[in-house]
């Protein structure tokens, strides 16, 4: 009985310290279309990014664009350039922007904001057709976002 | 560039002849109300498709969609409603009575002083001609009854009138076509405008347009409505949807209309 307690303790601890550590999506502040701070102060998984990018259910960034290391998966779109390199041609600070909202950095993209919840036209509740019922979530969290970006970082020219 | 496991690329000068004599014009110059869209020509999705997918629609033997036609003929000489009557007892001979019809819908009704889709107009004279009820806005019975009508128009331009009384809806659907809807923050123009020809995931995307409807979709076998597609879009960029019928819809079905003015009337199209 007393362990548990214990146990129940820590976990209420350990979740209370994760939840005030992301940034929230109103909280980010960009500059010049970069943001310079990590959303969970950790490193993300780069691994975990690539599976994030691939999935229908998650990031489904190949619908829009092609990546070559990705190329395991099918179907890559052509809506988006080609992310080969991109761990080159932008800084951690900028791919951070371009993922929060892709309309900081790009004006007028249709590149979708994986971390923001409120401005939207007509917010629906996922792919129901209906409309959205209380606070949005982020299409990514502040992990995967983070996960994300390690993968990207890992996509250089030779 | 490469597409990995991408779909067999549609063969975009392909030429559209249905029963090798029903010339269709797939590609027309950019109606005048468009000069300011990123757009070089307007293109029937039937161009975006792949060559398997193209030639069902060349032979109305392979097309699955005319199989609803002849539902749709049944329920053309069926009598329905408190009134004894069916369609055919006001219009007679669907093939000279409903020709030209299609090309020009939705158009605006003068006695009822509203813009009508042919789904409206269909409807109109259930309830009011037959004392009928009337089908359901994106049911298995209208889609067969507006191919059928559609049928009746097929190879004729589209010619869908947006002066007039019909302007100030007209504008409405192009407000809404340049709206960006939903938690992906997209626009019809942001996939069929700037978009088009482009691969998004596995689907070649296409312009959108709605010379083709009904349109039967190897995905669903079945004739799909224009409503229940708009419906589908918009679903698609995690938005609230508007409903089919919708004043919303009928405004946007009017505006995505006189985009594909100069197209030929295609129904029943197949798509995938
Ligand atoms: C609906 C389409 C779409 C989706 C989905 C999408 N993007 Fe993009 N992305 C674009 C477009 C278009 C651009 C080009 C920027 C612009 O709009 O001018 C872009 C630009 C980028 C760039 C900058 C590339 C360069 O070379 O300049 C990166 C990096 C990127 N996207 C990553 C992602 C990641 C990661 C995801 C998924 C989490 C994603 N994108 C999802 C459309 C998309
Ligand atoms: C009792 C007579 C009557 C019956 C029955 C009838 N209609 Fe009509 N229909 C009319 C009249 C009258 C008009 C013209 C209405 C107007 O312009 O306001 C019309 C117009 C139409 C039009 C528009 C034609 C155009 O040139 O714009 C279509 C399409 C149509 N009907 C389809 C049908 C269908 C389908 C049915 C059966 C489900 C049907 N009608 C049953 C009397 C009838
Ligand atoms: C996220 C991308 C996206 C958006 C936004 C979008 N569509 Fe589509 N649409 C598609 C795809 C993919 C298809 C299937 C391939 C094709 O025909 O383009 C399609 C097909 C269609 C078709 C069928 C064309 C045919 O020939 O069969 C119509 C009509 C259409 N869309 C209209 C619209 C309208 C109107 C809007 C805005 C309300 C819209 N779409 C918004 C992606 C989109």
């Amino acid at each position: 009985m007393r362990l548990s307690t214990v146990t129940l303790v820590a976990t209420l601890v350990a979740s209370g310290a994760a939840f005030a550590n992301p940034v929230a999506p109103a909280d980010v502040t960009f500059d010049e279309g970069a943001v310079g701070v990590s959303l969970t102060g950790a490193p993300g998984d780069p691994a975990n990014g690539a599976a994030i990018m691939k999935d229908k259910g998650q990031g489904n960034c190949i619908a829009c664009h092609e990546v070559t290391a990705l190329k395991d998966a099918p179907f890559h779109g052509e809506v988006g350039p080609l992310l080969d390199g991109v761990g080159d041609r932008y800084s951690e600070a900028e791919l951070r922007g371009i993922l929060v909202n892709a309309k900081m950095p790009f004006e007028g993209s249709v590149m979708p904001a994986y971390y923001k919840v409120d401005g939207f036209n007509r917010p629906g509740n996922a792919y129901t057709g209906k409309a959205a019922e209380g606070p949005l979530d982020p299409l990514l969290s502040a992990a995967q976002i983070e996960d994300v970006i390690a993968f990207l970082m890992t996509l250089k020219d030779e | 560039g490469a597409l990995w496991g991408a779909a067999a690329q549609a063969d975009e000068d392909a030429q559209l002849v249905i029963n090798g004599e029903i010339e269709i014009v797939t590609k027309a110059p950019l109606p005048a109300h468009m000069e300011e869209a990123n757009m070089d020509a307007i293109y029937s999705g039937w161009l975006f498709r792949a060559d398997e997918t193209q030639q069902t629609q060349m032979d109305d033997f392979d097309n699955p969609g005319m199989i609803f036609v002849d539902q749709g003929m049944d329920q053309w000489n069926a009598v329905d409603g408190s009134e004894g009557k069916s369609c055919a007892s006001c219009h007679e001979d669907v093939e000279t009575s409903m020709k030209g019809v299609r090309a020009e819908y939705p158009k605006w009704n003068d006695n009822a002083e509203e813009v009508r889709t042919l789904v409206m107009q269909i409807n109109d004279c259930r309830t009011e001609q037959m004392g009928a009820e009337p089908y359901g806005y994106t049911s298995g019975k209208m889609a067969n009854m507006e191919a059928l009508i559609s049928l009746q128009s097929r190879g004729m331009p589209v010619d869908v009138a947006i002066d007039g009384p019909a302007e100030s809806m007209w504008a409405q659907g192009k407000e809404l076509y340049y709206t960006r809807t939903g938690q992906l923050d997209l626009s019809c123009a942001s996939c069929h405008e700037e978009n088009y020809g482009n691969m998004i995931r596995a689907d070649h995307l296409s312009q959108g347009q709605i010379n083709g409807f009904p349109v039967y979709r190897l995905k669903n076998t079945k004739l799909n409505t224009a409503h229940a597609r708009f419906k589908g879009c918009v679903r698609d960029t995690r938005a609230e949807t508007f409903k089919p019928g919708s004043p919303e819809f009928v405004a946007l079905e009017l505006y995505v209309a006189s985009r594909g003015n100069g197209l030929s009337v295609e129904a029943p199209s197949v798509r995938n």
